[in-house]
């Protein structure tokens, strides 16, 4: 789905960003154009989920310095909701449970926020159930689901669907999904797998976070970036996710051992 | 002006003691005039803002009914095709002038007597202020029994009028099998003050929902409601509170199991903003073995405002096998806002299982990242998180209650 006239969708330069005084991102460099599949992978800590909640605007995230643009707008000026609204969408890794608040309920109010900034008709109850009905079936997910507060009680998978599902209803430009396949058995990730697949649009695009190579068996990443020490340190194809699976991380270690010894 | 002072011309202003009444009355004059005004000494009412204490009985209780037709000026929703309505309109002889459905009677005198300030009194509160409050200055009461194995669904509509204090006294005979559904609704006004005393028996094998809403809305609204239920073997009392929008208000529930074996259920919701107060001083005791308790009390508190949780449980050497669980749950939405919350609980018997916590937080960032995340502005979000918070308490009204609006009210920038 890449040609050479595509947009690109987001650039982020040298990015340094830090929470709790701690700066975890030393200068991120990324491009992503419309119609990619960006995976990142890389060790726990190494700055792959903080990179995804920079993006999407987490108030506990500070910027030390440089820049992200969505489709060259500067977006390190823009409120989190503002961002979702222009279409970055941010898949949680950890789905927020949200006692009281009824899915249904949330996910239309999400739904008709999007609408609002693409110039669409918000959608009232009975409208915004045929489409979530409709949508559903992307995730395969039983439709009980709605009907319960946000994430509550739900098991890993079904948090996992119901992002993926938001995913649908949103309809982002750009979707950060942060580690989708973890805690899924092996049918969950094929579904939600198959989600991302149904999904993707040659005008959007998609960055996977990822330990794991084997989400990449389902959804085929154009672009594989290994993160280490809050940088990405290697861009290959899907290849550099095979080595990584059969040597592990640590052949990433000795690389990045021996440019601090070069230095 | 002091407040003894206060109290003793607030005595001065009453009508003489009257009708059947009359013994009531005296009592609790007498009380006002020994005790006076409570003090800051008085631990139950260590926290409460007693100069508002003051405005309250400041406000003239007699009320003509050129005041009624000035000052009476709420619509309400329109009722329930199954559910009886009773408004306590203090006009002339409000509460004898009432249609009751079938299998829900008067008292009579006799019954009245034999059964009146009984259940209050057995609660053992020393000081009892806001009881004699009501005893000093309640002309009239509405007296009820819901007989034998009926099923009977309730509402009783307590407005304000502008400018006036008024008491209200309210009896309910539960008999033997019998369910009541139950809804009561208190309506504040600008520069009111209303005062209530519900006492409530409930026989063997009764089933009572009962849900309480109570609004302040206007300016220099104050309320005071003491609730006495008495609970007898095998029977069923659920209670379910709304307070909001009192400049001051009071409110409390005493539940007496007198044989235990019986079951109780508290969910409590308090929402404070600009300077109000408003407090809940819950008393429950076993008096027999078995008995159940499940407390659940919410305050969200804004603002410059005060939220007050006093939980009393006692369970005594003869109530063994209590099972009793209490959970305080706070919201603080401003730096200034302030809540106060205090179990206490007295246990005896040994062979009891009794529980308790209080928690007092903020909203979550993490919700409120994760629905700002998804494109909803923060106002909305944050009423969305409100909502999700009061739900474990709205939830448990009927749904025609929602015709209240007190949903809208508590959460004022819903969006539909």
């Amino acid at each position: 789905m890449i040609s050479s006239t595509s947009e690109t969708i987001l650039s982020i330069k040298d990015l340094h960003a830090s929470v709790e005084d701690q700066e975890i991102l030393h200068g991120v460099n990324l491009s992503v154009k419309e119609g990619e599949i960006h995976a990142i992978m890389g060790r726990n800590g190494s700055g792959k989920s903080t990179l995804s909640k920079v993006i999407a605007g987490h108030p506990s995230y500070k910027v030390l310095s440089g820049s992200i643009q969505f489709k060259g707008t500067n977006i390190l000026e823009l409120e989190p909701e503002e961002r979702a609204r222009i279409g970055i969408f941010l898949g949680f890794q950890y789905p927020v449970e949200i006692p009281g608040v009824n899915n249904l309920e949330f996910l239309r109010v999400a739904t008709n926020s999007r609408r609002k900034e693409l110039l669409k008709s918000e959608l009232d109850t009975f409208e915004f159930e045929d489409l979530v009905k409709e949508r559903l079936k992307i995730v395969e997910m039983d439709p009980a689901f709605l009907e319960r507060s946000v994430n509550e009680g739900f098991s890993g998978g079904e948090k996992k669907r119901n992002e993926i599902l938001q995913m649908a209803l949103l309809e982002p430009v750009i979707s950060i999904l942060d580690e989708t396949d973890s805690g899924l058995d092996i049918d969950a990730l094929r579904i939600v797998a198959s989600g991302i697949n149904k999904l993707s649009q040659p005008n959007s695009a998609t960055i996977l976070i990822t330990h794991y190579q084997r989400l990449l068996n389902e959804i085929t990443p154009d672009f594989v970036h290994i993160m280490a020490d809050g940088k990405i340190i290697k861009t290959g194809n899907n290849e550099l996710a095979i080595d990584l699976e059969k040597s592990g991380y640590d052949f990433i270690g000795k690389n990045t051992k021996d440019k601090e010894t070069a230095k | 002006m002091k407040s003894s002072t206060i109290c003793q011309k607030w005595l001065k202003s009453l009508p003489p003691t009257q009708g059947y009444l009359k013994k009531e009355q005296s009592i609790g004059r007498e009380f006002l005039l020994q005790q006076g005004m409570p003090t800051k000494k008085d631990e139950a009412w260590r926290l409460s803002n007693l100069n508002r204490l003051n405005s309250f009985l400041s406000l003239p209780t007699i009320i003509d009914s050129e005041d009624i037709k000035s000052n009476f000026t709420y619509t309400f929703p329109k009722k329930d095709e199954n559910r009886e309505r009773i408004i306590i309109n203090p006009s002339k002889n409000p509460i004898l002038d009432i249609n009751l459905p079938n299998g829900i009677e008067k008292l009579n005198n006799r019954e009245i007597e034999e059964n009146l300030g009984k259940i209050v009194k057995s609660s053992n509160v020393k000081n009892d202020f806001s009881v004699s409050l009501n005893q000093a200055s309640s002309p009239e009461i509405l007296a009820l029994k819901i007989k034998q194995n009926l099923n009977q669904s309730l509402e009783i509509v307590i407005p304000s009028i502008e400018g006036k204090s008024i008491s209200t006294r309210i009896f309910l005979l539960i008999e033997e099998g019998a369910k009541l559904d139950l809804l009561q609704i208190f309506l504040g006004n600008n520069n009111s003050a209303q005062n209530h005393l519900i006492e409530i028996k409930l026989e063997s094998k009764v089933e009572l929902t009962h849900g309480l809403i109570s609004l302040g809305e206007d300016k220099e609204s104050s309320s005071i409601c003491t609730l006495a239920v008495e609970q007898l073997e095998k029977s069923k009392y659920s209670l379910h509170s709304i307070h909001h929008g009192w400049d001051y208000a009071r409110f409390e529930p005493r539940i007496i199991q007198s044989k235990g074996d019986a079951s109780t259920i508290i969910k409590g919701l308090q929402v404070t903003k600009s300077k109000e107060q408003i407090a809940t001083h819950s008393l429950i005791r076993f008096e027999g073995p078995n008995g159940k308790l499940d407390q659940l009390q919410k305050a969200v508190a804004s603002e410059y405002s005060h939220c007050i949780f006093n939980g009393s449980i006692a369970v005594p050497q003869k109530a063994q096998k209590t099972e009793a669980a209490q959970l305080s749950r706070n919201l603080l939405l401003s730096k200034r806002a302030r809540i106060d919350s205090k179990p206490e609980l007295e246990i005896v018997a040994d062979d009891v299982t009794c529980t308790h916590g209080a928690t007092v937080s903020q909203l979550q960032e993490e919700e409120l990242f994760y629905l700002l995340s998804r494109g909803i502005d923060n106002e909305h979000a944050n009423s969305l998180l409100l909502k999700g918070y009061y739900d474990e308490v709205i939830s448990n009204f009927p749904k025609s209650a929602r015709k209240w609006n007190f949903i809208e009210k508590v959460i004022p920038n819903i969006k539909k």
